[in-house]
């Protein structure tokens, strides 16, 4: 019986339940939406203002972005610094995943397992880690002096070498993740057949394995180039001031120079790229989707 | 192990030791930081070095025995714990009712629900700076618990929504056309099944609140500082052993946490199954 064909007392009835609920529905979020709405989205909004308005009407805040050369030099480290943490990560996860999704579930897992650690353990800690053994008189160095390959200790961190690492070593995992559940779901049998057809196992790996396993790169890729656009704890403590990323300019006109309008322009531009790459990740993979990896 | 091509078109084991090789590298490259951590921790020099030369448990005497990090300790225990909770209930409600609309609007909540997590951590941390210093909650205790819990909230909507979705509404449908109020459903039919998800999303939150440090940095301070803000402070000045005896112990403290909450969403959901 559908509802038009109800008496009207009953269909006034089903509307007011209709009604109820969905504002039960809306009560039941509005903690959570308030919570995001007035700690994230309301200083958002007043952040864009911000980079207009401070102290008066003014485009400065942006064409400073163009014209200084400190922050413009501040994007191009970001960039440089974000494609070759996520370069390096390809280069390593993609082997790394490829391996681990060919073994042995019991080995696989212990592999994961020696994923995740990194994954679970605090960001500090890494970068701490990283600190001791990149220092002038660290293993590293003391381990390319006992072999003779250099004289003199090398400057591996409170620079460009250094950031690079250690960002590379928080990044690498969400790399693995999404990449390695993606390796996972591919029928390998593919393969077999081509290589049963006549294809040489190498040909047969980048028209069918590679092509299948790119939604699953892509994700990982874009997500560590995100993270690392806006990245600060790691570039701060292994850059030691040498190597300015955009998250530092924001910190530092904020915290000592109380440049609201300075910061909030950058932070501005910052997120719009975030949200234009944001939206190309969103066609290949639902944005959940790449969040539930964690 | 094969070492000669059965036909031409075999792949041996030789030919691609190089990926052997370079996964190995990667796993050290990426468990080998964390390792070191340990033995540096139990140095008894005043200066960082790996490995030491002599060994001691000064640096964790010094850890527990001083007043400022021990606070900072206190402080990052309590802010994560609440946020853990909090972001639990909000989270599982909003997550619920996400669900439950399964409309456009709903879908349009939820992925403003995931933006603590898009948002670069600096921006949303001047930006709580700001709303902060216009309330008056920097450097306190519900300000922390607060910014933490809005942090926290995308990871229990993530895994609140994986479980409801695999959760089908039908038994609680049931259960309330037996008469069962709605809320009664929930907790008697409902949450008992998607119980893992949830406490898998909890201890996400609860890590991620204990482990944050940029908005910590911007917004803790004074007796409230948290433990990360020490830290961050501590390394900017100059590498404190203490450090490494801190990192150890959290290191330990954070693979504890995860491997009893695994086990918890483990052995609850698989109760269910029973």
């Amino acid at each position: 019986m559908s509802v038009s064909s109800a008496p009207a007392s009953n269909v006034a009835l089903i509307r007011r339940t209709e009604w109820s609920e969905r504002a039960t529905f809306l009560a039941l979020m509005l903690p959570a939406l308030l919570a995001v709405g007035v700690l994230l989205l309301l200083p958002l909004a007043w952040l864009a203002g911000q980079s207009f308005l401070f102290p008066e009407p003014t485009l400065a805040h942006y064409s400073r972005i163009f014209t200084d050369g400190a922050y413009w030099r501040s994007f191009k480290t970001t960039f440089e610094i974000s494609f070759l943490v996520t370069g390096l990560a390809i280069l390593i996860g993609y082997p790394l995943c490829y391996f681990l999704s060919q073994l042995p579930s019991r080995l696989a897992i212990f592999g994961l397992f020696l994923v995740l650690v990194p994954f679970w353990t605090s960001l500090l800690v890494r970068t701490y880690a990283w600190m001791v053994l990149l220092q002038r008189t660290g293993p590293i160095n003391d381990f390319f002096r006992s072999i003779g390959i250099v004289d003199a200790p090398l400057e591996l961190m409170n620079n460009f070498t250094g950031t690079v690492i250690g960002m590379l070593h928080i990044m690498l995992p969400f790399l693995i993740l999404p990449l390695y559940a993606t390796m996972k779901k591919i029928d390998f049998d593919l393969m077999k057949a081509s290589v049963s057809l006549g294809a040489h196992p190498i040909r047969a790996f980048w028209t069918i394995y590679f092509p299948l396993s790119m939604p699953g790169l892509v994700a990982g890729a874009l997500l560590v180039f995100v993270l690392s656009l806006g990245f600060y704890v790691t570039p701060q403590l292994l850059g030691g001031g040498r190597v300015v990323m955009v998250s530092m300019l924001i910190q530092r006109n904020v915290e000592l120079y109380f440049e609201w309008g300075a910061a909030s322009s950058v932070a501005v531009v910052l997120l719009v790229m975030i949200g234009i790459i944001f939206w190309v990740l969103n066609r290949f993979l639902a944005v959940e989707r790449v969040f539930g990896a964690r | 192990m094969l070492t000669k091509p059965v036909n031409e078109l075999q792949i041996t084991h030789r030919q691609r030791i190089w990926l052997y090789v370079v996964s190995v590298l990667a796993l050290i490259f990426l468990v080998g930081p964390i390792v070191i951590v340990f033995p540096s921790s139990f140095s008894d020099s005043r200066f960082l070095s790996f490995p030491p030369d002599n060994y001691s448990l000064r640096w964790y005497y010094h850890y527990f025995g001083s007043t400022e990090w021990m606070a900072a300790t206190w402080v990052s225990l309590r802010v994560s714990v609440a946020a853990c909770f909090l972001a639990g209930v909000l989270g599982l409600t909003a997550a619920y009712a996400i669900t439950q609309l399964s409309n456009r609007f709903g879908r349009w909540v939820e992925v403003t629900m995931l933006l603590p997590l898009m948002v670069p951590l600096i921006i949303t941390a001047i930006g709580v700076f700001f709303v902060y210093s216009e309330f008056g909650l920097l450097r306190t205790i519900p300000g922390l618990m607060l910014s933490h819990t809005m942090l926290t909230i995308p990871f229990v909507i993530v895994t609140a929504r994986s479980g409801l979705k695999s959760f089908d509404m039908n038994q609680e449908k049931a259960a309330r056309s037996l008469g069962a109020s709605r809320l009664r459903a929930f907790v008697d039919v409902t949450l008992p099944q998607i119980r893992g998800s949830v406490i898998a999303g909890m201890i996400f939150a609860f890590i991620y609140a204990l482990d944050e440090v940029v908005v910590s940095i911007f917004i803790s301070g004074g007796v409230n500082s948290t433990l990360t803000k020490r830290m961050f402070t501590a390394l900017r000045n100059e590498i404190d052993p203490t450090i490494a005896a801190i990192s150890s112990i959290l290191i330990v403290f954070s693979l504890l946490v995860v491997l009893i909450g695994m086990w918890l969403a483990g052995g609850r959901s698989a109760k269910v199954d029973q």
